[in-house]
């Protein structure tokens, strides 16, 4: 019973190894790019349009929307990046399907990739909105005592995220593979659903919290608003 | 007692414990945060959209404490160091 898909080693050469893990994010990232590049190479603007592009219109304009309700005014500039990582955290935990498929966020190494994908992203846009003294200062809001306790917040929410995807997708993982050992056939599908309805949650977290934190670094302060004139009578 | 039976021991009874008194505090947080979100939906139908989304959102991190000590005691039970140490000092031996 292992803790993680870190430990399966499918080849190894000297130094290198090559682990589950590895292989199948890989295998995720070929069945995601290849499929929507096959379902993007006839893209029909009008009202006759396949299932397939329709499907996907309905995946971004979801998340745009989704985007645009925390926040953030012009979603498609953080669209790529929220919503790859909405589809891939949510397509590794739909795989859970295919029986001997691991999914790959139920290892430490992933979850921490992408929480520090998360933690490098966040000063990037806010620099990027807001300039690198505004978004510098933001750091002394509210008074500048405040700037350890904010720069400890950014470590632990990044750990945060890491460590919540981990321990979600790695006790489904787990849950299954002990009721498999106990009551090999309706119980452990049950837990399957149950991983199901998990992992999408805890996909659409992850890349809510990202479009938060996102949007607390880029929010552009406004000046102070002029005191209203009296109007002469 | 040896090294090993007390490093067994106690891993296993903390492994018990952690998870058992760790759930206690998030089960009773999120029970208050469904109950509250029930009542402001009750209210104000219109905001459905924004409080399910709040409420999604903060069980998900009052969640994430009891999946804290949900990884403590795997990682006491699965992936203890102290109980690898020590049996691979009596393998060694």
């Amino acid at each position: 019973m292992h803790l993680s898909p870190d430990q399966m080693i499918l080849w190894h050469h000297g130094f290198l190894k090559l682990n589950a893990t590895i292989a199948y994010t890989w295998a995720l990232m070929l069945v995601l790019v290849g499929g929507s590049r096959l379902i993007t190479r006839k893209l029909s603007t009008g009202l006759e349009r396949s299932r397939w592009q329709n499907l996907l219109e309905i995946l971004v304009t979801g998340i745009s929307k989704q985007i645009e309700e925390v926040g953030l005014s012009q979603p498609q500039k953080y669209l790529g990046f929220l919503g790859t990582l909405f589809l891939f955290v949510a397509t590794a935990s739909l795989c859970t399907v295919i029986p001997g498929y691991e999914p790959p966020t139920a290892s430490l190494s992933t979850t921490a990739a992408l929480a520090l994908c998360v933690f490098v992203a966040v000063p990037f846009f806010g620099i990027e909105e807001q300039g690198v003294r505004n978004y510098l200062k933001s750091y002394t809001k509210p008074t500048f005592i405040m700037v350890p306790f904010n720069i400890i917040s950014e470590l632990s929410r990044t750990l945060a995220l890491a460590v919540r995807l981990f321990g979600n997708m790695m006790s489904g993982a787990m849950i299954i593979g002990i009721l498999l050992t106990i009551t090999p056939f309706i119980f452990p599908i049950i837990m399957t659903v149950l991983g199901l309805l998990t992992g999408m949650v805890q996909a659409y977290i992850f890349s809510i919290l990202a479009a938060v934190y996102i949007a607390a670094a880029t929010r552009v302060r406004k000046p102070k608003a002029e005191p209203m004139q009296t109007i002469p009578a | 007692m040896d090294n090993m039976t007390i490093i067994a021991v106690a891993s296993i009874v903390i492994a018990g414990i952690t998870i058992s008194l760790g759930s206690i505090g998030p089960a009773l947080a999120e029970g208050r945060a469904v109950a509250t979100a029930l009542t402001s939906l009750a209210q104000q139908p219109d905001a459905s959209a924004t409080i399910t989304r709040t409420l999604f959102v903060g069980l998900a991190m009052i969640e994430s404490i009891a999946i804290y000590c949900f990884v403590v005691s795997m990682i006491l039970i699965f992936a203890n160091p102290f109980w690898n140490h020590v049996i691979a000092q009596t393998a060694g031996k």
